[in-house]
């Protein structure tokens, strides 16, 4: 890979070779995200045992910054309860609308590379449609 | 350097005094404003400005004339009979939806067809596909090859004796080609059927003569040539708005009103409810008159050299996929493609860092680009004043952007 990718290595990276980009079989929770300016959509899968996310993946089409997005957020909160994933949805929304502090930035991991994302406001679509998704999620699992 | 170069070049546009490295190449969304057209919008709302059509002194008249005037421009501009025949609307959709809610109530009943090309701007298909619901009609779809090319044949056998009405655009906003309106509408004609041309994408590009296409309504946007954005036109025949019933109902489309009843104005008022905008139909004649001086065929002429240069540039980058036909000279300054691997966003977003603006996505077209297979696409559009210059910028950055993705090649 050249070393002057438009989005950053992190952002490039999980566009081209997803980790958590498959089919999910006997996933215990699946949620559909469109975003309808784009025709982009989502499809969530998700494994939840005792409020704990096991296992997640993602399918769908989309642009770098919305398919990036997906696949570094489930690397995230696999392994994270329902009420961590729910509190970096709220880091990672405060992120993008600018307002995250370094240290905020920095507990987001990887997510953390999206952060160009605030100062590019035809793009916010694109990072938040996997986000959106999950806390629809998560706001059915309530 | 020609008078008419002059006259056509970037210098006429301020906004690319404004942005000097700006490469504007979103035409097809809307087109930049020449100074004169920005200036007669200035000149009206300073010298002239009054509610047209209702007062009863000087400036109120000068207003009226001025919004009259514009009528009579764009009346010779397509090549109208009367000035009757043109309703100022505030953009194309404005104006399909016009034909839809107002012809399409009183004519379209149960059982009856409609015939949409499968390439129409949702502007053209929604308020057929609306109508057709609330009517029990059938809405059918005339497609076409993978070129975008629709035949006389295929249009002979999609037409039945219950179809009322078949609507097309003259230039489609995907694929830029040129469908042949004149024999399409001798078709329906033949068949009983009327024939609606979207005129959105070609108003700027090409000479209309509505005689001569025959066509029985034809609507265009005022900002896709030149003029201010809110000011639209549909053109219909007199004998079909005659008997057409109103639209919208208000003010100044009316000629007597009791408690209980009223009778409407006489055509073209009939059909322009409200206060107009004079302003932007002012606009609309100054870019017609400006249109007019540097001429179709010059026009025409830059506008082709323009798109057989980018289009055989952009066929010799690799992984670059051209949409529609593989003739230049069938895209009419609309270069629709895609990257593999590359998301049509995505590519935006590289153009928009080297200031380059195009577009993507389904360009208001999802039938189409279902029908095509693609999930969504990026599409280039030239104007006359854009330049060799722009092409070079364009073809540099989009030979950059697998690379800038990440891919190797």
């Amino acid at each position: 890979m050249t070393t002057d990718s438009f989005y950053g290595e992190v952002l490039a990276d999980h566009n081209m070779h997803p980790l958590h980009k498959h089919e999910l079989e006997c996933a215990t929770h699946c949620c559909k995200g469109l975003n309808p300016t784009c025709g982009d959509n989502i499809s969530l899968n998700l494994n939840i045992h005792d409020g704990i996310i096991t296992d997640g993946s993602f399918t769908g089409i989309g642009c770098a910054v919305s398919q990036a997005s997906a696949d570094i957020m489930l690397e995230l909160i696999i392994g994270k309860s329902l009420d961590e994933a729910r509190h970096y949805t709220d880091l990672f929304r405060k992120m993008i609308a600018g307002e995250a502090s370094d240290e905020q930035i920095e507990e987001l991991e990887e997510a953390g590379a999206l952060h160009n994302v605030s100062k590019m406001p035809a793009r916010v679509k694109c990072a938040l449609l996997s986000w959106n998704t999950m806390e629809k999620l998560l706001d059915q699992e309530k | 350097m020609t008078m008419a170069k002059t006259l056509s070049g970037k210098e006429n546009f301020p906004v690319f005094d404004k942005y000097k490295d700006l490469v504007y190449l979103d035409n097809s969304a809307t087109q930049q404003k020449p100074g004169c057209v920005i200036d007669s919008v200035v000149k009206y709302y300073s010298e002239q400005n009054a509610n047209p059509l209702r007062g009863l002194y000087e400036l109120s008249i000068k207003a009226t004339d001025a919004y009259e005037n514009a009528r009579k421009s764009v009346k010779d501009f397509i090549g109208a009979s009367s000035t009757k025949e043109i309703i100022f609307t505030r953009n194309a959709t404005e104006s399909l939806n016009l034909i839809a809610f107002s012809w399409g109530q009183a004519n379209i009943s149960c059982g009856d067809e409609i015939l949409v090309s499968i390439s129409e701007h949702h502007s053209n298909l929604l308020p057929w596909q609306i109508l057709a619901k609330q009517k029990g009609a059938v809405l059918r779809f005339l497609e076409c090859d993978k070129s975008g090319k629709y035949t006389a044949d295929s249009l002979e056998k999609a037409l039945t004796p219950k179809t009322k009405l078949f609507a097309i655009a003259q230039i489609s906003n995907v694929f830029g080609r040129l469908n042949p309106i004149k024999e399409f509408a001798e078709i329906a004609h033949k068949n009983g059927t009327l024939i609606v041309c979207d005129a959105a994408q070609s108003a700027a590009h090409i000479p209309i003569d509505v005689k001569d296409l025959d066509v029985d309504f034809l609507a265009f946007s005022g900002h896709k040539m030149l003029a201010p954005m809110g000011i639209g036109i549909l053109f219909a025949k007199q004998e079909i708005l005659e008997k057409m019933p109103p639209f919208l109902s208000g003010g100044e489309m009316i000629e007597y009103v009791t408690r209980e009843d009223a009778t409407y104005a006489e055509l073209p008022h009939r059909f322009e409810a409200g206060t107009v905008n004079a302003g932007g139909a002012v606009g609309l004649a100054a870019a017609i008159d400006y249109i007019r001086q540097i001429g179709f065929e010059t026009i025409q002429k830059r506008e082709d050299e323009l798109t057989a240069l980018a289009f055989n540039e952009m066929k010799k980058i690799p992984h670059v996929n051209m949409i529609g036909a593989d003739d230049a000279g069938d895209h009419h300054g609309i270069l629709t493609f895609t990257i593999d691997d590359v998301h049509p966003h995505d590519i935006a977003a590289i153009f928009d860092a080297d200031n380059i603006a195009i577009r993507a996505g389904h360009h208001c077209a999802q039938p189409l680009h279902q029908y095509l297979d693609v999930q969504s696409t990026a599409r280039m559009s030239l104007a006359f004043y854009n330049d060799e210059q722009d092409i070079t910028r364009f073809i540099q950055t989009l030979g950059s952007i697998r690379r800038r993705m990440g891919y190797d090649n």
